[in-house]
């Protein structure tokens, strides 16, 4: 499904990524672990399509990520550790993904309330201006509700409290079934009932790779 | 609506509730107002000379103030976004680089033109009301030069902002951009003549080059082509020119710098990393 074939990526001369061979299948619930600055980021933006690699490449279903980006993003949910502060409010967010990745409000709405968000009193505030809980939950109600084959998530349960926690994982048990689901975390005990997969990298280069 | 449109929609209702846009509409709308206002009322009472004075005020105000306006606010508009990781996580959604990119220069395109063009209409409606006469000719000229001014100056906001890496950057060279085009209108250019250092020739052509000194010259040549205010450049340039032909110049070339800055702009954006 997706493919880094002997990838590096190097900004100015710090090398973030070392000629990475790595492959991500369908079924595969893999958590990208590693010390920061170990190139976990780094790789999730090559998948994306964000960056350009120094040397090597990125498929994904045979497809390059930059130059068919927008097939390739038709199927990936992504959630950012930390909601940025998008200066559209609530409504006008769900619209843009609405129109652009052909998303239903009903699919979203449902997905906040399994998350206990309730969408409506909050349609017309900013989305920057929602406590950082509720941003996360609408992040993660927007990337269930648009059922793409590949979702990733990077640290997506910063935000969150317990109960959120677990709500989460409990959507995610339920939806990442016959999909790749790439969880970037530090805390592998949160994780580890819903993850087939660990990946440790250092140092921009893949130490341990370990199916469980 | 595809996502193109969709983009610009966003943005522009995004700018819309952003303080700047209060500001800009208040102090750069009702300046211009104020003095569109007071030239077609004044015009009756003074005359001539007293319509061009105040316009020759508003018209250095447009020099100076609309550039900056227009760079500052919009450099930071990909630089930003890319800054604050708004653009990691919108780009996450099966948008076009083409779409999202256009989409933002023609949202914030309509945002910086508006209330200039607005004010404008303010005023003129204001003047029908007061029994002036409309000046429908200066009226159209004006419209169109602050059409294609703002084209140039968004255009180059956009290369800056997608070729910088952070928006502070972004502001620094916008500052620089306007202080250097500012410069070369005739202040420096006359100190150029005076030494004498460069041929008459060169000197034109750096003014000819400088959207806002073919917007100044434009904008007075209409009012009082013989009038010493203009400057010795200006002076040369529609002495060069005929009046009709360097009006059509005047609209059309600073478009031609905006789209030009707008595509190289866009195709940084495509080729660089996006975050």
């Amino acid at each position: 499904m997706i493919r880094l074939n002997n990838v590096s990526k190097t900004f100015g001369t710090t090398c973030s990524l070392d000629h990475v061979t790595i492959a991500f299948n369908q079924g595969d619930a893999v958590a990208l672990m590693g010390a920061n600055g170990a190139g976990k980021t780094t790789l999730i933006r090559l998948i994306l399509g964000y960056y350009h690699p120094s040397s090597g490449s990125v498929r994904i279903d045979g497809r390059d990520p930059i130059k068919e980006r927008t097939e390739i993003l038709k199927q990936v949910s992504f959630v950012p550790q930390l909601p940025p502060p998008i200066k559209l409010n609530v409504g006008e967010l769900i619209a843009y993904v609405c129109r652009s990745a052909q998303v239903t409000e009903a699919a979203i709405y449902q997905y906040a309330d399994e998350m206990r968000l309730d969408i409506a009193p909050n349609r017309g505030k900013s989305f920057f201006k929602l406590s950082g809980g509720m941003k996360q939950k609408l992040l993660i109600a927007i990337s269930l509700a648009k059922q793409s084959a590949i979702m990733i998530y990077d640290e997506p349960t910063a935000n969150l409290d317990p109960q959120a926690r677990d709500d989460f994982y409990r959507l995610l048990q339920h939806n990442e079934q016959n999909k790749l689901a790439l969880f970037v975390t530090h805390r592998i005990e949160e994780v580890k009932t819903i993850v087939n997969r660990k990946i440790y990298l250092d140092l921009g280069k893949v130490v341990s790779d370990e199916t469980c | 609506m595809n996502n193109l449109l969709l983009i610009a929609y966003l943005d522009l209702k995004e700018s819309l509730r952003a303080h700047w846009f209060m500001i800009y509409s208040l102090v750069f709308g009702g300046l211009i107002a104020l003095f569109f206002i007071a030239g077609i009322t004044e015009s009756q009472v003074m005359g001539f000379s007293g319509l061009s004075r105040l316009l020759l005020m508003y018209i250095q105000v447009t020099v100076i103030i609309l550039p900056i306006f227009i760079l500052i606010t919009t450099v930071r508009s990909i630089s930003g976004d890319r800054d604050s990781h708004i653009l990691e996580y919108m780009l996450s959604f099966p948008i076009s680089l083409k779409q999202y990119y256009w989409g933002k220069v023609l949202g914030r395109f309509i945002t910086v033109f508006l209330p200039v063009f607005m004010a404008m209409v303010i005023a003129v409606v204001y003047g029908v009301f007061q029994g002036a006469d409309v000046p429908w000719s200066i009226f159209f000229l004006y419209t169109g030069l602050l059409f294609s001014m703002s084209s140039a100056f968004l255009g180059i906001a956009f290369f800056i902002s997608s070729t910088v890496k952070s928006s502070e950057m972004a502001l620094g060279i916008s500052f620089f951009v306007w202080i250097v085009l500012l410069a070369f209108i005739d202040i420096a250019l006359i100190s150029l003549m005076l030494q004498n250092r460069m041929s008459e020739g060169l000197i034109i052509a750096i003014a000819l080059l400088n959207p806002m000194e073919v917007f100044r010259v434009a904008a007075i040549s209409l009012f009082d082509p013989e009038l010493t205010v203009m400057g010795p450049v200006a002076f040369y340039i529609l002495d060069l020119f005929s009046q009709g032909v360097f009006v059509v110049l005047s609209i059309l070339y600073p478009i031609f710098v905006g789209v030009l800055f707008a595509v190289a702009g866009y195709r940084v954006f495509r080729k660089k990393d996006l975050v």
